[in-house]
């Protein structure tokens, strides 16, 4: 899971890491009461699981109770790439000497912690320049190769020592908590040149191993549908698109996905129903989906060496019995038995198709036409 | 950012770890036709008695594996489908059996444990099926195979199968016909998929192997492909990939570098996903630019392999390859160039 900044900041304190006095709200009343607290001057940043916030203006400096009272509601609001505020930090300003960059990464292919460092900080990790990049085992980084480090990226005396204690304390961290990436962008160095401190937190853990973290729990976050999906054994991602994916198999799905875009569609979501298909998966499936908002048709992809595409159309017929779903079915049905599945399946509204291909032309162009089609349905 | 992730760095570990040395895929799977079990190589099913070990133990059996024990712990002593000895632990069914090849089905959370066992009693082959492994869990077990010189395939693989001999993992049998060329794939279904096409289009496969879809994987994109690429009984190449990682950029340049010339096609799956989203996979995740499918498919095409834009382009784009290396091969004084 990828923590908010004031959620991996609670862990770099937890760690040790310097970082400056902040306090995160949910809404303008308690953030009024942290404003009181702080006093002025102090930043107001968004939190939202992505990155690019201060670009989008999620990140505004606020000097007196009269600008705290445009901003506050103001950067709340924001919706930056698709995600809206999940709280408000509000973080004391600091008195700045220079941006560091450092982070510590799960490299797949060498399989091994890396670390990347470089005294030109404060951008995004491409534009860093000057990276000083180290492979390390699945250990913790050591004091010696910490300093090391800090010396490759030219810190010298008080400011070495405190970039290498950083480094060291965020390996702790990474490795205790199972990391798949800890960021710390910028850390900065403080006019006094004493002191490294970390403005800013990007922290992604290992699902996996959440089973042995009970004390991640917390910063779960799920929609119902999500934890639904979950116990059901589910892959699930919303999006704002109109026609929902659904499929077995990540890889599947995501080529399903593909196509449908490169044919104009807007998936609404990718719904992996894991590697088999029975009537209550695909029915549950059908559930979770009456659940989203905007999805106007289902575009259907199953590859099934064993599976019965019967089984499969009994889910579809039973959730229109049901009342569950109102809306088109666009179905590519691999398996057994699919004669019987298109015999079942006339009269109602899914359509199973031969290929993978007619299937998404035909979700993208009835998804186009729909009000023209409703009309028609309704005269007949 | 991919660039420091390749390269020079890999090659050290290669030679540290001597991993050039472990007993070659086709040796474990199939054997040498002086082998008294020469394609009948017995296979060992950890976990055999869960409904998931046992439905596929069934299925591998019909597909004509020789499934030679089981393990469970607690269960030692008794017999699968009436035939089949289950023991407690792997160093007893190893004892037993003389196996070199393991099938295993546990909880993600008993996989550390189970493989480990494996490992110890001297598997060679490790084919970890389970989804939801730690990372941490993998690399440990990662470690160990080198030590042991063992390989591991997986975890979250559908597995490996030589089409027509031999089958380690879930896949459906229908999608596969024995032929001359390898498949890799990081998705199970993708592979089925993608095989299904190119056994209609009268490409069977010398071999396939699932790489699996998590972060961390046991054979990278790039191992399989040192394994596959020697075999004579090989005409050509298919790799499936999907955004996540860079385990495909990491091939691309082995084929630059290793001179391949035999047909090769590749499909990116995850064009469309949106950033920093998990898709599916725990690895199917692009952050920033590392992972993305456009880094993949441009490295692709550096390498001279086409990229499918759907699953049944797959086997157009390879029957064009097939006849331009033809007509390559027809002239003698080409020389075929990669750039």
């Amino acid at each position: 899971m990828r923590l908010l900044e004031f959620q991996a900041k609670e862990l770099f304190r937890e760690y040790g890491i310097n970082l400056l006095e902040s306090k995160s709200s949910v809404n303008i009343e308690e953030g009024r009461k942290h404003a009181d607290e702080l006093g002025y001057p102090f930043v107001i940043k968004i939190q939202v699981p992505v990155g690019g916030r201060g670009k989008a203006g999620g990140i505004q400096i606020c000097s007196n109770a009269d600008e705290f009272e445009i901003k506050y509601p103001q950067v709340k609001n924001l919706t930056i790439k698709g995600e809206s505020a999940r709280a408000i930090l509000l973080e004391k300003m600091a008195d700045i000497k220079k941006e560091l960059y450092v982070s510590l990464f799960l490299n797949r292919s060498k399989r091994c912690y890396t670390i990347i460092a470089s005294s030109e900080g404060g951008v995004e990790i491409e534009s860093v320049k000057n990276q000083t990049i180290r492979e390390i085992g699945m250990g913790k980084v050591s004091k010696e190769l910490a300093q090391e480090v800090a010396q490759q990226i030219g810190l010298k005396g008080k400011t070495a020592a405190g970039f290498a204690d950083t480094l060291a304390k965020l390996s702790k961290l990474t490795v205790e908590k199972e990391a798949e990436l800890a960021e710390i962008n910028p850390l900065a160095i403080m006019q006094d040149g004493n002191t490294v401190i970390a403005l800013d937190g990007k922290f992604v853990t290992d699902d996996n191993s959440n089973f042995r973290h009970p004390e991640l729990a917390r910063y779960q976050e799920k929609s119902e549908i999500e934890e639904r999906a979950e116990k059901s054994g589910f892959s699930l991602v919303e999006l704002d698109g109109d026609i929902a994916v659904v499929g077995n198999g990540a890889g599947l799905v995501m080529s399903t996905f593909d196509m449908l875009s490169d044919n104009g569609g807007k998936p609404a979501c990718f719904l992996d129903v894991g590697g088999g298909a029975t009537t209550e998966s695909v029915y549950e499936a059908l559930t979770l989906i009456s659940r989203i908002k905007g999805v106007k048709g289902i575009l259907v992809n199953l590859y099934g060496g064993i599976v019965k595409t019967t089984v499969v159309a009994e889910a579809f017929l039973k959730a229109y019995d049901a009342g569950l779903i109102d809306m088109p079915v666009y179905a590519r049905l691999k398996g057994t038995e699919s004669d019987r599945a298109k015999e079942m399946l006339k009269g109602s509204r899914t359509k199973i198709f031969d290929t993978v291909e007619d299937a998404i032309n035909a979700a993208v162009f009835n998804g186009a036409s729909r009000a023209e089609e409703e009309n028609e349905n309704g005269q007949q | 950012m991919q660039r420091f992730l390749m390269g020079q760095a890999e090659q050290r570990r290669r030679m540290k770890t001597g991993s050039n040395d472990v007993k070659g895929i086709f040796d474990i799977l199939k054997g040498t036709p002086e082998d008294a079990d020469y394609k009948n190589k017995k296979v060992i099913v950890q976990g055999i008695t869960g409904s998931y070990g046992s439905l596929h133990t069934r299925n591998m059996i019909t597909y004509g594996t020789n499934i030679a024990a089981g393990v469970t712990p607690g269960k030692g002593g008794q017999t699968f489908d009436d035939g089949i000895p289950i023991y407690d632990t792997m160093a007893e069914a190893v004892n037993a059996t003389g196996a070199e090849i393991s099938a295993v089905f546990v909880p993600a959370k008993f996989f550390l444990n189970a493989a480990k066992d494996a490992l110890e009693a001297g598997i060679k082959l490790l084919v970890a099926i389970p989804e939801h492994i730690p990372i941490r869990d993998t690399m440990e077990v990662l470690n160990l195979a080198q030590q042991k010189g063992a390989t591991m395939i997986g975890p979250n693989t559908p597995g490996v199968m030589i089409p027509g001999i031999i089958k380690v993992g879930i896949m459906p049998p229908t999608p596969f016909k024995p032929g001359r060329i390898a498949v890799l794939s990081k998705s199970g279904t993708l592979l089925y998929e993608i095989s299904d096409a190119l056994s209609s289009a009268g490409f069977g496969q010398a071999i396939t192997v699932g790489i699996g879809g998590d972060p961390v994987n046991g054979t990278r994109l790039v191992d399989a492909f040192e394994m596959v690429k020697d075999m004579p009984e090989l005409d050509g190449l298919v790799v499936v990939g999907e955004i996540g990682g860079d385990s495909e950029e990491v091939l691309a340049q082995r084929i630059i570098d290793s001179k391949f010339t035999k047909p090769t096609v590749g499909y990116i799956a995850g064009r469309a996903a949106p950033k920093e989203k998990r898709m599916g996979h725990a690895g199917a995740i692009v952050m920033g630019t590392y992972g993305s499918a456009e880094s993949k498919i441009s490295m692709f095409n550096k390498a001279n392999v086409p990229v499918a834009k759907r699953p049944a382009e797959v086997p157009v784009l390879l029957a064009g390859k097939m006849e331009s290396n033809d007509n390559i091969k027809s002239d003698d004084s080409q020389t075929r160039a990669i750039d």
